[in-house]
């Protein structure tokens, strides 16, 4: 946990909207995401959380190079992705492979489950087809299916079963990094486990990093070392895990964490329940985009937005209130450590 | 790994639900009309292949003292013609160029138009709207004037008359492909293969077009059916293959004028013409709903 594999900085998408006028670009656009910032280090696993529509996706696939950054940059082993031109940025395709959230569309019903995992090879004209046959099974194998099953074509296979197939797909070329996004949120809850499990054996095995996008901040507790908490386009809570869950600065962190259902109906829960709905990424709130919906607003949340400020070892917060002398959300407890258990 | 398992049998389960279900072949031989036209289809193709051993006589061998007589008459299945040729064997060979043409013509407009359609519906912006504005113009002439006027810059002949009806056919097949084309590109799947660092290419023939083959399938076999009535259409306006070949449209043309003195020629290759589309638009129809999954016989 030394090294930072992946540097993002600044990493803004806008996507432009279609203009009512005919043959007038329009001056609207949604921030879909709008200037993040972070590191992932060699072997850990980065957890990405934050409600539908705060751009979760849209990063993976910004870090990813599926879509084209407005601005920013993406540093993969000190080499910028964005910018980069065709021909090398698919040669570093090879270190950062991406599994997706949905196992039943993410697999190409027309081929065998073979032909998908040896697809990788193929295009990166790795060995020959004997070879590669060998390393379909040997990847198989790694994720709990058979070697038999290559044969097969997605549809005979369950939910589960489909998504060890994106990673062995995934794992085929040997990358250093793998985007997940929300790889389990389509499962049941009993297959979920099975498959974070994998993933994170996978992960002690052949030393990979992860970004772990996920709305279930259970899951993300039990996989990520580091979260980063992200709200309409923006990071703003970034820390390890222990200082997310029992220290959290930001008051939508506090909320998300509050949401969890209690574990047993005797447990005491303050819940903060916050009002109305995501605002528009078309147009933000002034100042900090979360004061239309926070507890604790004050007037300054309305016309300055918050920097990302450390609060101690690497933990960021992105608030007005870590400005103040009695700042009131040290008068809400947060969840007890007993209460963890995980790790 | 009991739930490994469990999931092995889920698979199980699956696949003999999987052996239930009808292959495409028995539903479509389970649609009466669809098997009908299958089979006619079929006896067309053994016909044209076979067509110098199942014909009575030589198509083109003139002998006007046997000029127009009727069906049955003198070994003369279908009567002869105005030229005493003999009706049935002239049907017979017709059925050749009616089958060339048909499938020809709109292979060639399937391969054109396909790959117009997917680059048009892959890359988008400019190109698509280039594309399909273009495909658009060759839509507004009506389908059989447009072949009508290239069989006049092109010239008479069978290559010709492929060509022509084959370029007639490009547009539509441009637009379905691009329909297709259009939903299947956001799936996930293509997605997952950008991330692989998959090229244009192979994304476009390894996944795209595969995933958008039934309809293009259902789309060729209609369009074979109206590519043998353009070429006896064709055909019927001297447009066509040129004399004597046989052919549909132009037997029909000659029978026109003896409609009264012998109604044989222009029945019986008019009756040939009705069948065989007939057949293959039935066949077409059946095949929509065997491959449309939605569909349940």
């Amino acid at each position: 946990m030394t090294e930072a594999i992946l540097k993002v900085r600044n990493l803004t998408k806008h996507f432009h909207l279609d203009s009512p006028i005919p043959f007038k670009k329009s001056d609207q656009s949604v921030k879909a995401v709008d200037g993040v910032s972070f590191d992932v280090f060699q072997g850990e696993t980065l957890g990405v959380v934050g409600e539908s529509g705060c751009g979760k996706s849209t990063m993976a696939r910004l870090v990813n190079q599926l879509i084209t950054p407005t601005k920013g940059t993406v540093e993969l082993n000190g080499e910028n992705l964005v910018d980069m031109n065709k021909e090398r940025l698919r040669v570093f395709r090879k270190t950062i492979q991406m599994v997706f959230q949905d196992p039943f569309a993410s697999l190409d019903p027309r081929k065998t489950v073979g032909e998908l995992i040896a697809e990788p090879l193929v295009i990166h004209k790795i060995g020959n087809k004997a070879s590669r046959r060998e390393r379909v099974k040997e990847l198989l194998e790694v994720v709990g299916l058979r070697g038999s099953h290559s044969g097969r074509y997605p549809h005979e296979f369950s939910g589960g079963q489909r998504q060890r197939i994106n990673i062995a797909r995934a794992l085929a070329l040997n990358p250093d990094v793998i985007i997940c996004d929300e790889p389990v949120s389509a499962l049941d809850v009993s297959v979920q486990a099975q498959v974070i499990n994998l993933l994170k054996k996978l992960q002690k095995d052949f030393n990979l990093t992860y970004i772990f996008i996920s709305h279930d901040l259970n899951v993300v507790r039990y996989m990520c070392d580091r979260i980063a908490v992200m709200y309409l386009g923006k990071i703003v809570e970034m820390g390890t895990y222990k200082e997310i869950y029992e220290d959290s600065k930001h008051p939508y962190t506090r909320a998300l964490l509050s949401s969890i259902p209690k574990e047993s109906p005797n447990e005491v829960k303050e819940r903060i329940i916050l009002s109305g709905s995501v605002p528009s990424p078309i147009n933000p709130p002034s100042g900090c985009h979360f004061h239309e919906r926070c507890p604790f607003a004050m007037e300054i949340c309305k016309i300055k937005p918050p920097e990302l400020m450390d609060v101690g070892n690497g933990h960021q917060s992105s608030c007005h209130l870590l400005e103040l002398e009695n700042n009131p959300m040290k008068a809400i407890p947060t969840k007890k450590k007993e209460e963890l258990k995980c790790h | 790994m009991t739930s490994i398992q469990a999931e092995e049998e889920i698979v199980k389960t699956m696949e003999d639900k999987r052996k239930k279900e009808q292959s495409l072949f028995r539903k479509l031989i389970k649609n009466r009309l669809a098997a009908f036209g299958l089979i006619v289809i079929f006896l067309l193709i053994i016909t044209a292949i076979f067509a110098p051993l199942i014909a009575t006589h030589d198509p083109n061998t003139m002998d006007v003292t046997k000029a127009l007589l009727g069906v049955g008459e003198q070994g003369y299945l279908l009567g002869t013609d105005n030229f005493g040729r003999d009706i049935f064997s002239r049907i017979v060979y017709g059925s050749r160029i009616s089958l060339i043409v048909g499938i020809a013509a709109v292979l060639f407009g399937a391969v054109i138009g396909s790959l117009l359609g997917v680059a048009a519906g892959y890359f988008g912006g400019k190109l698509d709207s280039v594309i399909m504005r273009f495909m658009d113009g060759l839509f507004a002439f009506p389908f059989i004037l447009l072949a009508i006027t290239l069989m006049t810059v092109l010239g008479q002949g069978l290559i010709n008359v492929i060509i022509a009806i084959g370029i007639a056919n490009v547009p539509g097949f441009a637009r379905v492909v691009r329909g297709q084309v259009l939903g299947v590109k956001e799936s996930e799947f293509i997605e997952v293969t950008r991330s692989l660092g998959a090229k244009h290419r192979r994304i476009i023939f390894q996944h795209v077009l595969p995933n958008s083959l039934a309809p293009i399938i259902v789309y060729a076999t209609m369009s074979v059916a109206g590519a043998i009535i353009s070429e006896a259409a064709l055909s019927f306006l001297g447009l066509g293959v040129q004399p004597p070949t046989a052919s549909w449209g132009s037997i029909l043309k000659d029978g026109k004028d003896f409609l009264v003195l012998n109604p044989n020629m222009a029945t019986f290759s008019g009756l040939s013409i009705l069948i065989t589309v007939l057949s293959i638009n039935l066949f077409g129809d059946g095949l929509r709903d065997a491959l449309d999954p939605k569909m349940k016989v």
